[in-house]
């Protein structure tokens, strides 16, 4: 790589592409000992808790899995993470950062630069997995296509006018269907070949991206919920409007997306319930109700268990099926049993 | 016989999940300042989980201090957890807990708070539930 590598030139960063970001107008010393929202405490330290680096899993352990993919696989696979690399990019270098602007408190404006912090880590770890798995040549192919494919670069340019926007609602709304939504068509693809035994330690990496991008979209939604509660009930109604007509407008991109990146392999129908099962996720930390029927939703049970391996009905008590549920032993329990 | 105890912090998903059940339901306060719930009869405990790493902290501080209350724990049958698949073993986990220390079963998981389908199952599960331990009360007590 040179300074002036057009696809890694830092001016084709989200953060240059038009117009100086807005900045925190005043600040003060942030009193971490006078909370305002306890959600703000509470995520901080759930985020620090959940804190990791991709240079503490054994990704070395996957390359002779690696080597059992086809030259098609290996491509997809490839793909799918340079899209996710993009995705993490742009969360980490514009979506968190444009949120801080509009905080309510402090802590929020720490919390912010905490998801910032990590959504670059995320996108650093994709790069671990390439130098593991793959040439320099294959690498570069990857990171080309993901420059000229159309779908994805349309993915990226919708969200980015909302960060650029002037409603800081509007942001939090793509900020938490970025999220929540948009990385699911990647994530897929790891969770598969984990349920087939291949690349796991590569999904063990994925798996702790996908339970940070939990939490930012959880608190994300819950900030906008917040702040719907300060707007007119006309202003309330318009951002219903807009949230669902986003994700209409999202999901026919992505599911052009997934068709590119897909097809190939056949499993595009069983991506799509992926997306449909996490669209209803990100509306619902939004506050709003699920729109995908059951009938779209249900997502293949062995993506599902890669995903949780809480998740499948052996653990529903209601359903019947339930093996999981096995009478303890009576045991008498002490007050002290409780301090957990 | 169709009491839940419930906790929902400030973000209330669980809450929404309760109003959306339609039952009964008592709230176990999010304030220490507030006065201590204390219950006289059987109930399923709705709650969501915290944490989702280490699984450590993963039951509320508020759920930790009501089943400190021996009485309070006596009457508990059943727990419901909400949560994330993204959370992985992590999904639901304060069900498991309380679920492993109080020897009753984990009855269901949902995400978030909830799809319809959760809320019919939940519902359907229940009316079945509370009219098994109803049954059940009419037979010797095995345990007690």
């Amino acid at each position: 790589m040179t300074l002036t590598d057009p696809v890694n030139s830092a001016k084709n960063d989200p953060a240059h592409t038009g117009g100086k970001l807005k900045l925190v107008s005043h600040v003060n010393a942030i009193n971490w000992n006078k909370i305002q929202d306890d959600k703000d405490l509470e995520v901080w330290n759930r985020l620090v808790n959940n804190f990791w680096l991709p240079e503490k899993v054994p990704l070395s352990n996957d390359i002779q899995s690696w080597n059992t993919l086809t030259a098609e696989e290996q491509t997809l696979t490839m793909r799918v993470f340079t899209g996710l690399t993009l995705l993490d990019t742009i969360q980490g270098t514009v979506g968190a950062v444009s949120l801080i602007p509009d905080s309510i408190t402090p802590h929020e404006e720490a919390v912010y630069t905490n998801i910032a912090f990590m959504e670059s880590v995320h996108a650093k770890s994709y790069s671990s997995i390439f130098s593991t798995l793959c040439s320099t040549k294959d690498i570069d192919d990857a990171f080309r296509w993901s420059v000229e494919n159309e779908n994805l670069q349309k993915k990226a340019a919708i969200v980015m006018e909302y960060y650029r926007g002037d409603s800081a609602l509007k942001r939090k709304v793509a900020s938490t269907l970025l999220e929540s939504f948009l990385f699911y068509s990647g994530f897929y693809l790891p969770m598969y070949w984990s349920s087939r035994a291949k690349l796991t330690n590569t999904a063990d990496l994925i798996r702790l991206i996908i339970r940070d991008e939990a939490v930012h979209g959880y608190y994300i939604g819950y900030k906008f919920q917040k702040g719907l509660e300060q707007v007119s009930q006309a202003e309330r109604d318009d951002l219903k409007d807009y949230t669902f007509s986003l994700l209409y407008e999202l999901y026919d991109n992505e599911v052009q997306y997934t068709q590119d990146l897909y097809d190939g392999v056949g499993l595009t129908e069983d991506v799509k319930k992926f997306l449909h099962y996490n669209a209803n996720k990100a509306l619902m930390n939004l506050g709003y109700e699920p729109m995908f029927p059951k009938t779209v939703t249900d997502v293949n049970p062995a993506i599902l268990s890669a995903l949780s391996p809480n998740a499948d009905e052996n653990h529903d008590f209601f359903s019947g099926s339930g093996s999981s549920y096995v009478i303890g032993k009576a045991v008498v329990t002490e007050d002290e049993d409780w301090d957990f | 016989m169709t009491n839940l105890v419930y906790f929902s912090s400030v973000s209330g998903n669980t809450q929404r999940f309760i109003e959306k059940l339609g039952r009964s339901a008592t709230r176990i306060p999010l304030y220490a300042r507030e006065q201590q719930l204390h219950v006289d009869e059987p109930y399923v405990l709705v709650l969501p989980t915290y944490g989702g790493g280490d699984g450590k902290g993963a039951v509320p501080k508020q759920v930790i201090r009501f089943l400190n209350d021996p009485e309070n724990r006596s009457y508990i049958r059943g727990v419901i957890s909400a949560g994330n698949t993204n959370f992985g073993t992590a999904f639901g986990l304060a069900g498991d807990v309380i679920a492993a220390k109080c020897h009753v079963p984990h009855l269901y998981r949902f995400e978030v708070f909830g799809t319809p389908d959760d809320v019919r199952a939940v519902n359907d599960g229940l009316d079945a539930f509370w009219l098994q331990q109803a049954q059940r009360q009419t037979q010797p007590h095995l345990t007690a």
